[in-house]
């Protein structure tokens, strides 16, 4: 089965990803993309306490993402591919298409960013990104459970 | 004497608050919980929000569910913090049984609070 979705949410492994998505979807197996998460053994340990035995946790750096992103697009599981932030995303869409959609699932308040929706809050460069990303092939919308309605980057504006 | 503990709650929505208004209408016991939430938070906010919870201490961190990321905050924050202390899977007998047992430094008030919650937890 195919990378079924390819989340960004600043909260990484929750329970919207591992319950709300993961069991309607079936998961086999998640892959937290994070260079500063894969470098440390206490963030790694701490992550794997929030996935249940059956969900497979896999810790990848940005650039190993790219080189691996065939390999789990080939696995039998269903898979879900989680950053934590745009620029991230939009390094392993550029590194390792073809991304057919991107999910905004969680990004969250900060200095410089304005509120698109009650849970995503966007950079006018980080959403210049998610346009460039869309002009190349990628949908991009904010959806954060399966059963709500995706919003489509044109909303987000 | 040592500083009495006191507890912070963090949780989804308006659990915090609900269970830390509940557990002060029961005991009687006010100020000594604090409730966070994590709505609309990233990371970052709901550790923020914990620190300053936290203060100087010392104090037991209960958490709603032992994954997530109010749970990663409240690890983050007592990382380092011998004063602090995480509790998961809170529950209102816990609450009741720490407000009344605050002059335990935080580890024992922490273990024997997780003891109550869970010995309330029966199938009758």
């Amino acid at each position: 089965m195919p990378v079924v979705v390819y989340r960004v949410d600043d909260r990484l492994v929750h329970g919207q990803v591992v319950i709300g998505w993961g069991k309607p979807l079936n998961l086999g197996f998640i892959v937290l993309v994070d260079d500063g998460v894969a470098a440390s053994d206490w963030e790694r340990d701490l992550y794997r306490m929030g996935v249940p035995s059956e969900i497979e946790l896999i810790f990848s750096g940005v650039a190993e993402a790219t080189r691996q992103l065939p390999h789990w697009r080939s696995d039998h599981r269903k898979g879900l591919v989680l950053t934590a932030d745009v620029s991230t995303m939009a390094a392993l869409c550029q590194g390792a298409p073809p991304v057919e959609r991107v999910n905004l699932g969680g990004v969250h308040h900060k200095a410089g960013r304005t509120a698109r929706l009650p849970y995503v809050y966007l950079t006018d460069e980080e959403f210049r990104v998610l346009e460039g990303l869309q002009a190349a092939g990628t949908e991009v919308v904010a959806q954060d459970l399966p059963t709500s309605q995706p919003v489509p980057l044109e909303q987000l504006r | 004497m040592s500083e009495l503990a006191h507890g912070i709650v963090v949780a989804h929505g308006v659990l915090a608050a609900a269970l830390v208004g509940e557990a002060e209408r029961i005991s009687g016991e006010l100020g000594v919980l604090v409730a966070v939430s994590n709505s609309e938070c990233g990371p970052e906010d709901i550790e923020r929000r914990l620190v300053e919870a936290a203060g100087q201490g010392p104090a037991v961190i209960f958490v709603d569910m032992p994954c997530g990321s109010c749970f990663f905050a409240a690890m983050r924050t007592a990382r380092n913090r011998p004063d602090l202390r995480v509790v998961t899977g809170v529950n209102l007998p816990m609450l009741l049984d720490f407000v009344s047992h605050r002059t335990l430094p935080p580890a024992d008030g922490a273990a024997r609070a997780a003891g109550k919650g869970t010995d309330a937890i029966r199938q009758v």
